[in-house]
């Protein structure tokens, strides 16, 4: 566990990069998070960050599937706008754990 | 005289038959009238699925009729169930409209794949050059076509979590290596594991193990990957961003889901699984309802074991319900799962809802121990001597020598 300084607070995260205590997470925390995954944040990023902190805070899992019956963006649109890893990628700007896939 | 009361089980399949052996001891005959429902008359020994494709295990290896494993005591209807009605306290059947009341229910009717969910699988390459082996037809005609098959570009592609058994994929490229190395033509095979994981496996110690097995085999993995759909003509699979991944050969793992059944009863989740208490088995939303094995969406393995070690719990926590006393059983998500690395060998893990799977060893009185996170030879006749146990002990709802809860004993930090 460590800190971190974004958007001038500083933020505790764990040794992958994810943040530890939710309720640190501010719109521009979010901004410099997106800046290290060198990603410029829109309405629609925004829109699908409080979906996913809204589904972690009610305890529901997030899946690829999840995401596409969300009526925010379809599961293509998804990794345009996290491309990569996108559950990862939104998870860590979104301020919340990295999804386990339990097995 | 007490008035009779019912217990429904849905599913006749490892867990729910475990279920019917265990409840009809358990509670009074006088007292508890216990019926099951199924809609097929075959049970599948589905661990053993893996085997058939490479020609060791055939299909009469695996199959053995339902009512050998159901005791005398319990009324088994074979049907399909239409739909659970949990307001009313009933369940209605398709078979001649039957609606069967219930004061306790038990749901246990496992997952399934689903091939049409995902774009071009089960299109025109569907058992040509595609093949499942979660299904004893895919397995079967996936023997077949091994049997000719002249090489090139295998696939293994899984495609969504959660999936039974989550350690089948790579011991179907573990035997896949070894299959075709025995033939004398594995440099004309090129295997890849394609998966939505990061890694080999979720869990840190075990995935190292596992990767550095699937380098020594020369397995190429692809992690991270969500399949979006099939090219039938150009033999490809795509994710979601286009990235391609050609092949000659597909075997899929197919996006697993709960039972229609679950669906039509306004139960499940995005993918038919029954939400439910992870510690006390019980459905969410329902009082009287328990779920066990992969119907329920608790976060462990879909595995046999696994519904195994929450056999005892569910049966514990029922009769609290029955005698409406607080629940004394608390599952741990314990999962225990013999893996075959091929040749003769294997190796094991043992790990539950907090605790990854560790290295050290596994002790089994009168068997064992067996070496976890290790390849041994030993731990290869663990996961053949489990298809005896599963007939003989598992299925009959006899005590396994493993208890429920998972130890710590011989496990290293
Ligand atoms: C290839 C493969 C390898 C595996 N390897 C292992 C392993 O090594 N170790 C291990 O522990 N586990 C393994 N598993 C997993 C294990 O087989 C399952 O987890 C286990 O069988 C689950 O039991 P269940 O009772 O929940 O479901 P099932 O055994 O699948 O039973 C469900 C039953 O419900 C019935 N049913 C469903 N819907 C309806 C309906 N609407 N009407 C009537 N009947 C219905 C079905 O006919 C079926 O009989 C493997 C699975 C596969 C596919």
């Amino acid at each position: 566990m460590s800190q971190k300084e974004y958007a001038g607070v500083s933020i505790a995260v764990n040794d992958e990069g994810y943040m530890t205590e939710s309720s640190q997470w501010t719109e521009d925390v979010a901004k410099a998070i997106a800046a290290e995954e060198k990603l410029e944040l829109t309405e629609k990023h925004f829109a699908m960050l409080k979906y996913i902190r809204d589904r972690v805070a009610k305890g529901e899992s997030l899946t690829i599937r999840g995401i596409g019956k969300s009526g925010i963006v379809d599961i293509k649109e998804f990794y345009q706008l996290f491309p990569g890893a996108p559950l990862k990628k939104a998870t860590k700007i979104a301020g919340v754990p990295k999804p386990s896939s339990c097995i | 005289m007490k008035q009779t009361k019912r217990l429904v089980i849905l599913g006749a399949g490892t867990a729910g038959t475990m279920m019917a052996n265990k409840l009809r001891k358990e509670l009074d005959r006088d007292e508890w009238e216990i019926t099951i429902v199924d809609q097929v008359k075959t049970h599948y020994y589905q661990p053993g699925f893996l085997f058939i494709p490479f020609g060791i295990y055939k299909k009469e290896d695996v199959i053995k009729p339902k009512s050998d494993f159901l005791p005398i005591g319990v009324n088994v209807i074979f049907s399909e169930i239409d739909k659970i009605v949990p307001d009313e306290n009933k369940v209605l059947l398709t078979e001649g409209s039957r609606v069967l009341k219930y004061d306790f229910l038990i749901v246990a009717t496992g997952a399934k794949t689903a091939p049409e969910e995902t774009e071009g699988l089960a299109g025109e390459l569907w058992y040509k050059d595609i093949f499942d082996f979660y299904t004893i037809v895919g397995a079967v005609a996936l023997a077949d076509y091994f049997k000719t098959w002249k090489g090139g570009k295998l696939v293994i592609n899984v495609t969504e979590i959660p999936y039974k058994c989550p350690v089948a994929p790579l011991e179907f490229a573990f035997l896949a290596d070894a299959f075709f190395t025995n033939r004398g033509m594995r440099d004309k095979v090129d295997i890849t594991l394609v998966t939505p994981l990061s890694g080999a496996f979720t869990k840190p110690k075990a995935t190292k193990l596992l990767s550095s097995l699937l380098e020594e085999k020369n397995i190429n993995i692809i992690p991270d990957y969500n399949i979006a759909r099939v090219d039938n003509k150009e033999k490809k699979i795509y994710d979601y961003a286009d990235q391609e991944v050609a092949f000659d050969c597909l075997v899929t793992v197919p996006t697993n889901m709960g039972d229609a059944m679950v669906a039509r009863s306004g139960m499940g989740d995005d993918l038919n699984f029954i939400p439910t208490d992870k510690h006390t088995l019980r459905a969410e939303n329902h009082e009287n309802i328990f779920v066990i094995g992969d119907a329920a969406n608790i976060p462990t393995s879909k595995a046999g074991s696994v519904a195994h070690f929450a056999g005892e719990i569910l049966t514990e926590n029922l009769m609290c319900a029955i005698e409406g006393r607080p629940f004394t059983a608390s599952f741990d998500g314990h999962a225990n799962c013999y893996i075959v690395t091929g040749n003769g060998m294997g190796t094991l893990i043992d790990f539950n809802y907090d605790t990854e799977p560790l290295p050290g060893t596994f002790p089994l009185p009168g068997v064992g121990p067996f070496g976890l996170l290790k390849v041994t030879r030993m731990n290869h006749y663990g996961k053949m001597i489990f298809r005896w146990m599963y007939w003989h002990i598992l299925l009959k709802g006899k005590e396994m020598p493993i208890s429920s809860q998972m130890s710590m004993a011989g496990k290293k930090l």
